[in-house]
């Protein structure tokens, strides 16, 4: 399925596990872009906008390198974004329960895979900048992307793949425990 | 040997170091990509296929455009071997590597990553005070090896001080670690373990097990990879029957009363390339 920014409801029927490809502006955020908006207010139009946890390489004005970066540690810095109107997180590894509570019937949380920067970049063009005096790596960049492949890792209906996943590694981990002894 | 000749040296290191981590950034080893290829011809899992095919494109797109694999270009973790009797100091050695550091950070070119640990002030040029960590051992040959280490993978690492009593639980440890981690670090993962010596050797241990090649595991190793790839966590913690590439081990003796294990975790971008001085 292919989506579009700025999102609608159109995301809601997504479901944890599915395939999209994401065209259109994404913001990318990290631990300390996030503390900042805190602060000061989102520089941006949140209404039905995507962050991407990344924290990218530029050279020239050019993104050289764009993967994802772990999303959990934006956990307990999520929920005001989620208010303001986003609509979309993108990320790595997945996000916390009460992140996945808070995106329910609003947002999703969309897996794009680690490590893949160079793939990442040929999908991109770089767009703008907010707050480059944070350093290029936790700067907010503006990126256009086309046909960006992700999986719903978190939909809006409580899905999260990575819980179900969890889940099943911790009784298997335990099945292993209870069998070597 | 006179200035001149020192300065020759300097700069053949210097120019070693850069061109290492070049070829780390860009380039996988064979033994690393060969992994790859084996678990995506195993996976059938749609979506840890999916995953596993980026990983493949990405890989690719790399090498066509000559730029780093990740954006997490890694804190620069550097070994060197140094012939008896080197004509230079090993403070001019450090310095010639950090110019190296600094050279490739724009060449590569590589993301800052060094910052301070508390003001978390970016120094700019991937150098700091203890950074990079540069080893340096007696060889017969001047050797420059780089890791690129990033940082999902690192934090996700582990070091436990078990009792001389837990030696049978000591997979349970590494297994447990990898379990904790999830999806965050980027898997399917490498697992560099570090048994014995202490507190400090083991987690050292850990980080050189990275460096070995994973084309090969002895029976020990293969056991907790499989337990590991049993968990079903696979790639990127979506799902799948390949969350390891594989386990390595380095063991040193240690103090009869204590059991130090320490795992240090590898994201599937298991950097790490060698270069000869002046080759």
């Amino acid at each position: 399925m292919k989506i579009n920014t700025p999102l609608g409801d159109e995301i809601l029927t997504l479901r944890a596990g599915d395939s999209v490809l994401l065209s259109g502006t994404i913001y990318t955020a990290r631990d300390e872009a996030h503390l900042k908006m805190m602060e000061d207010g989102i520089p941006f139009d949140p209404e039905g906008a995507a962050i991407y946890h990344c924290g990218p390489v530029i050279q020239d004005d050019r993104i050289i390198a764009a993967g994802p970066t772990t999303s959990a540690r934006m956990n307990r810095l999520t929920g005001f974004l989620l208010d303001a109107g986003i609509r979309c997180l993108i990320g790595k590894g997945g996000m916390s329960e009460d992140v996945a509570a808070s995106l329910k019937g609003r947002g999703v949380y969309l897996a794009f895979t680690g490590g893949c920067a160079a793939l990442a970049a040929s999908h991109m063009k770089l767009a703008g900048v907010f707050y480059p005096d944070l350093g290029m790596a936790e700067a907010i960049w503006v990126i256009e992307v086309c046909d960006l492949p992700l999986v719903v890792g978190i939909d809006a209906d409580g899905g999260d793949v990575f819980s179900r996943v969890n889940t099943r590694a911790r009784e298997r981990y335990d099945e292993w425990i209870h069998n070597r002894v | 040997m006179n200035a001149r000749e020192e300065q020759t040296l300097r700069k053949a290191v210097s120019d070693a170091t850069c061109a290492c981590i070049h070829e780390a950034e860009v380039f996988l080893p064979p033994d690393v990509k060969a992994a790859i290829d084996v678990a995506y011809e195993s996976e059938i899992d749609p979506v840890a296929r999916g995953e596993l095919a980026n990983i493949r494109a990405n890989i690719q797109e790399a090498e066509r455009m000559n730029l780093p694999l990740c954006q997490d270009t890694g804190i620069a973790v550097i070994y060197m071997t140094v012939p008896h009797c080197y004509p230079l100091a090993e403070a001019d050695l450090r310095e010639a590597v950090c110019d190296g550091v600094r050279r490739a950070t724009l060449s590569v070119p590589l993301r800052p990553n060094a910052v301070h640990p508390l003001s978390r002030q970016n120094s700019g040029d991937n150098i700091g005070a203890g950074l990079p960590p540069i080893h340096i051992s007696e060889g017969p040959e001047l050797t420059i090896t780089v890791l690129p280490k990033g940082a999902g993978s690192e934090n996700v690492s582990r070091i436990g001080m078990l009792l001389p009593s837990q030696v049978n639980e000591i997979p349970a440890f590494i297994v447990e670690t990898v379990l904790l981690a999830g999806g965050r670090p980027c898997p399917p993962v490498v697992v560099g373990v570090g048994i014995g010596g202490t507190f400090d050797l083991a987690a050292s241990l850990a980080k050189e097990a990275l460096l070995l090649p994973i084309d090969s595991m002895d029976t020990y190793e293969t056991e907790i990879c499989t337990a590991i790839n049993n968990l079903g966590i696979g790639p990127m913690g979506l799902g799948g029957s390949t969350t390891a590439l594989a386990v390595k081990v380095k063991k040193a003796h240690c103090h009869t009363a204590s059991l130090p294990v320490a795992v240090n975790i590898q994201c599937w971008a298991c950097r790490r390339a060698t270069r000869k001085v002046g080759a």
